[in-house]
């Protein structure tokens, strides 16, 4: 679509349940291969942000486009058709209990009816991407908190989504843990040029992705490479949300200069 | 006037959901294996409960007629006693409250977690519709194992009394079945298999529709499961009331 250059765009979105602002005529745009870092306390609207996008709610006011087009009138079987192009990560996996990590993983790919035998190559090398080949067989309820949101990643990954949506993806886990989520997320991001909202709340996940990318080198390995002063990750942009409203929408730079008093406390 | 507005809501909300479940019927894809899965689960998992609830039903009900038959001298009538009040109310009934108490909490817990664990929102991102993936495979099998559970129910029963007239009351047994035979009659059946195929609805629905409308997380889940067997409980019986005049005036009053 000619002059779009949004992924993702909200348009003076509104939502209100049962009398509370939720959000406020909130509008941003994610371009094309930019995450999105979306900050904010708890309750402030984080996750009805992302379900929004997805259409599982619709807004009260205001226009949502997803790569251009303007889903917010959809039904529910012509959103079905754009969630293909989106991935999500629940805030605490959301795996089906009743399946094990294989078929949770493979999930997409038998409703949309993938031939059996194609499956099983895609699910082993998404599983092998977050690094959980040997989980495959074990059922969600004998997983760790990290593991369970491995594969909340993979299963989200399966298809190839360009844009996806991070739910506090690192939320309550170990550093060690909560670093091998933000690398994932930045070989999405450097590599294969995803769009996405990341929700977190973790200085920890705003200094990685702000300061960090990934490339490859001459022999096509994977390497980490570090923000200098000659170089400004532009792909990366922040959002802090507070009582329904976009308080603050810019690079790292400009938040870690920011007077506000709020985001001076949040950053603390 | 709150209260009367909210029964008013639920109802709408209630007829929307069956409403989408019917047109999902027309429309693929249709989920065979999870409505197998399902009749396995709630049909043939709830065959232990039946069976004894059958049983001993029957069983009670040779026990209590026969006294009083007795009065009359008409003690031979006790098969058709058992197997008629079995066929026309206590097989649906009973075998439904079971089902109700078993299987509509089940539905209610299942979907009520999947719900507040976001599973249903994950099930609608990766591109299924819940209704047609989580509830029409329910009601199918309900509506149809709900009936099959009742016949097993009724004969079961049969049975349970030929066991107390033989034994306890020293009648033969070839008198009871010969006299049980006699309630089998053709609208007998076809009224007592009507009653349980709207009650194996009833739980289905009120099953899901609680689980799917939980609210306030893993307290809400309690509270949806509860809700869910009081209000298909109540009405069974009220139903059931209105289903019997019905099923007398035009099946059996001729
Ligand atoms: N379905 C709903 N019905 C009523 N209130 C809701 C619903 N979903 C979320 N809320 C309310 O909206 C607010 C924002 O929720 P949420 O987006 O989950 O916050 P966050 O993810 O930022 O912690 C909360 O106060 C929550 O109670
Ligand atoms: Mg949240």
């Amino acid at each position: 679509m000619s002059g779009n250059h949004y992924a993702i765009e909200f348009q003076g979105v509104s939502l209100a349940f049962d009398g509370n602002v939720i959000l406020n005529r909130v509008s941003f745009g994610v371009r094309y291969g930019e995450a999105k870092i979306v900050m904010g306390g708890s309750g402030t609207g984080k996750s009805t942000l992302l379900r929004l996008t997805l259409g599982l709610i619709k807004p009260d006011e205001g226009r949502i486009l997803i790569d251009g087009e303007d889903i917010t009138d959809y039904s529910e079987e012509k959103m079905m058709e754009v969630r293909g192009k989106v991935g999500m990560v629940f805030q605490e996996g959301a795996l089906f209990d009743s399946l094990s990590v294989y078929d949770n993983v493979a999930y997409r790919l038998r409703e949309t009816r993938v031939a059996e035998s194609e499956i099983g190559s895609i699910v082993m090398r998404m599983l092998r991407f977050v690094d959980l080949e040997d989980a495959a067989g074990k059922m969600p309820n004998e997983l760790s908190g990290g593991m369970r949101r491995r594969v909340g990643i993979a299963r989200a990954l399966v298809g190839n989504p360009k844009i996806i949506l991070y739910d506090e993806p690192t939320a309550g886990l170990d550093p060690i843990t909560a670093r091998t989520i933000c690398e994932l997320v930045l070989k999405l991001r450097d590599l294969e040029e995803v769009s996405s909202i990341f929700v977190t709340h973790r200085l920890q996940d705003i200094d990685v992705l702000s300061r960090e990318y990934v490339m490859r080198d001459d022999r096509g390995d994977i390497v980490f490479m570090h923000e200098d002063e000659t170089l400004c990750l532009l792909n990366t942009q922040f959002i802090m949300l507070r009582e329904g409203n976009v308080i603050f929408n810019g690079t790292d730079e400009e938040l870690r200069a920011s007077g506000d008093p709020y985001i001076r406390k949040f950053l603390a | 006037m709150k209260f009367i507005l909210n029964a008013i809501y639920q109802i709408q909300e209630l007829a929307l959901l069956t409403w989408r479940v019917v047109r999902g019927l027309f429309r693929p894809p249709l989920y065979g294996r999870e409505i197998l899965m399902q009749m396995d689960v709630l049909g043939v998992g709830s065959l232990t409960i039946i069976l004894l609830t059958g049983f001993f039903t029957g069983g009670v009900l040779a026990l209590n007629s026969a006294n009083t038959l007795q009065k009359f001298g008409v003690q031979s009538v006790t098969g058709e006693l058992v197997a008629t009040s079995l066929i026309r109310e206590l097989g649906p009934v009973l075998t439904c409250l079971m089902l109700a108490g078993r299987v509509g909490s089940g539905i209610a817990a299942e979907l009520g977690s999947m719900l507040v664990s976001e599973q249903i929102d994950a099930m609608r991102a990766l591109g299924t519709d819940p209704i047609k993936k989580l509830v029409t495979p329910r009601i199918i099998a309900l509506v149809t194992m709900a009936p099959t559970l009742t016949v097993i129910c009724d004969l079961v029963g049969t049975m349970g009394g030929m066991l107390v007239s033989t034994t306890m009351l020293h009648q033969p047994s070839s008198t009871y079945l010969a006299s049980a035979k006699r309630a089998v009659d053709y609208n007998e059946i076809i009224g007592g298999l009507i009653k349980p195929t709207v009650f194996g609805f009833i739980i289905a629905i009120i099953g899901c529709y609680s689980g799917l409308s939980t609210r306030g997380g893993t307290v809400g889940v309690g509270r949806s499961t509860t809700r869910s067997v009081v209000v298909s409980s109540i009405l069974i019986i009220a139903v059931d009331f209105l289903l019997s005049k019905m099923i007398i005036s035009v099946l059996l009053e001729s």
